[in-house]
């Protein structure tokens, strides 16, 4: 009986505990994550609340079928794409480089991580005025004899610099990742690996990279999320339309548009749960052979 | 390799670094310099110290209420940061120290709930505001931001290595459960709460999707979506769309720099799984 009570007490407090958070989870993330599969089969005009209709599939065939949806998938894999292995791949040659005991850590530390923290408001504004058609990216380039270029006002160049823009923030973040991951690795195994002759760049590709693979996972796995959900440094360097030519238009650009500027929040409920989706996957792809399946290939091996 | 590292091999590591630090720093320093400049001279590329001055930051300051932004900012992101922070603190205990009925079910949702990107909710998010009069208020900026899985997850991590003999030892010396929790487990929680503070403070303030969807009128304005109406308003005076930016991002680099330790392990814990 008092074992009981005992049981019955911790069940109070602990759901006492944990009580806001559950509801606000439910509130306002489980519950708005259903309801948005359920208005992605609906007519659903945020003016007109009262007319909204159940439509089945009709919004995700229309999606299928608008070259503007295909143009701004389009932009965000290229995005994605591009961004992903060029920041990984820097953000890993700076952590290298930051593990071999030099002078001066706190400050690259500093130095790298203060576009992380600066709001991409902030970091878009100032994109825009160095890469200005007047502006000073376009006089040094014109030492060279490069033609000035607008470049945000031109649709070959105004998602390469959201690709820049993307990367130069994101690095100082990732490489903290990898510079953790680095020094976990034992000295010893370079040590050893130093006797038997193992040149730098070999030590670099067969002892480094396969020892951080676990934060290579990590990192790409969140780059591409990110960069999937890109929005801020569109919307801003386009004025929120995605131009020049729809060249800036991301999905959750798109998305935010077909919802909040056309008023239609059903069919921009297809576009999240399509976007949903397609994460969703990639994320479980990225799971599976960088986890699953090594582990697999070492039971199989063993 | 550190102890001998050969001399061209540390050229190339401080060049690589020295070149990365000038990257990312170089946007700042060249957009603050402007920000001093004269407006017909911010598109110059050449250094001239001789007319520097504040008045891109007085006329920003007069023509636009960024007084009320930046209170609006410091409101909401101060609000979110202590409720997600207190809330995620409870929920993190209970999970990992006491025994209730559901515990693991709702361990596991938090752990989904990291998976579901913030664009499927944002729509019903939305509607849900708008239907109790949410939108264009400080309670529609704030509520709807507190939860956050990562917080909570790491809470229960801190918890679960916290030694429970410490906890035992101190109701033995006659401290309540409640006592022990303020006494003994929250100060030595506070580079784990530190962390968490930072980190929630610096999404309140930065962010800007639904800040920007959910204001409507020009004195409910946070820093980020005042100063990105600003940006097709002000472009022909880019010293004074500098003179935003560093508005922006100033209080977050200060924050910043005071905690940086902090920040890097929010960012490598973040890195851990499991």
């Amino acid at each position: 009986m008092k074992q009981r009570s005992k049981q019955f007490q911790s069940n109070v407090a602990g759901w006492l505990l944990v009580f806001p958070v559950v509801a606000l989870m439910l509130v306002f993330i489980v519950g708005p994550a259903i309801f948005s599969f359920g208005l992605s089969f609906q007519k659903y005009n945020m003016l007109k609340p009262q007319e909204a209709t159940f439509i089945w599939f009709e919004n995700y065939v229309e999606l299928l079928k608008d070259p503007y949806f295909h143009q701004a998938l389009y932009n965000t894999f290229k995005y994605s794409i591009v961004v992903v292995p060029v920041q990984t791949a820097i953000s890993l040659l700076l952590a290298t480089a930051a593990n071999q005991k030099i002078k001066g850590q706190t400050f690259f530390r500093v130095a790298y991580y203060v576009p992380a923290v600066t709001s991409a408001v902030a970091s878009a504004s100032m994109f825009m005025f160095l890469f200005n058609t007047n502006g000073i990216v376009n006089r040094f380039l014109a030492n060279f004899g490069f033609v000035p270029v607008s470049w945000f006002n031109d649709p070959r160049y105004a998602l390469p610099l959201a690709m820049l823009m993307a990367i130069w923030s994101t690095v100082g973040t990732q490489m903290l990742v990898f510079l953790a991951g680095l020094q976990d690795i034992p000295g010893e195994v370079y040590e050893a690996a130093e006797i038997d002759g193992v040149s730098p760049l070999q030590r670099f590709f067969y002892i480094t990279v396969p020892l951080l693979s676990e934060k290579t996972m990590f990192v790409v796995v969140v780059g591409m999320i990110g960069t999937l959900q890109m929005f801020d440094q569109a919307y801003i360097i386009s004025g929120g339309v995605g131009g020049p030519l729809g060249s800036t238009t991301t999905v959750v650009l798109y998305l935010y548009n077909k919802a909040f500027g056309e008023n239609r929040l059903g069919y921009g409920s297809a576009v999240a749960v399509v976007l949903f989706v397609v994460i969703f996957t990639l994320t479980m792809l990225q799971r599976y052979f960088f986890e699953v399946r090594p582990k697999r290939l070492e039971r199989k091996g063993a | 390799m550190d102890k001998k590292t050969s001399l061209p091999m540390k050229i190339v590591v401080y060049a690589i670094m020295m070149g990365y630090a000038v990257v990312a720093l170089f946007p700042f320093l060249w957009a603050f310099y402007t920000s001093l400049r004269p407006t017909r001279e911010a598109y110059k590329l050449n250094f001239d110290l001789s007319n520097l001055s504040f008045s891109a930051y007085v006329d920003l300051i007069v023509k636009n209420d960024i007084t009320r932004w930046y209170f609006n900012s410091f409101v909401i992101a101060v609000s979110v940061t202590i409720l997600g922070v207190l809330l995620s603190t409870m929920a993190g205990y209970a999970l990992a120290r006491i025994d209730f009925a559901g515990k693991n079910l709702i361990f596991m949702c938090i752990l989904g709930v990291m998976m579901i990107p913030g664009q499927i909710t944002m729509i019903p998010q939305y509607m849900l505001l708008n239907r109790f009069g949410f939108v264009n208020s400080y309670v529609g900026l704030i509520v709807p931001f507190v939860f956050n899985a990562f917080n909570i997850f790491m809470m229960r991590q801190f918890f679960m290595s916290f030694p429970a003999s410490l906890e035992e030892a101190a109701e033995l010396d006659g401290l309540s459960k409640i006592g022990t929790f303020f006494k003994i487990v929250l100060p030595l929680a506070k580079p784990a709460l530190t962390t968490i503070t930072i980190m929630s403070f610096m999404g309140s303030w930065n962010n800007f999707l639904m800040p920007n969807l959910l204001i409507t009128s020009r004195d409910m304005y946070t820093l980020p979506v005042g100063m990105a109406s600003l940006n097709s308003q002000y472009f022909s005076f880019p010293n004074q769309t500098m003179a935003g930016a560093m508005l922006l991002s100033a209080p977050m680099i200060v924050v910043f720099l005071i905690f940086q330790r902090y920040f890097i392990e929010g960012v490598t814990s973040s890195g851990i799984k499991e």
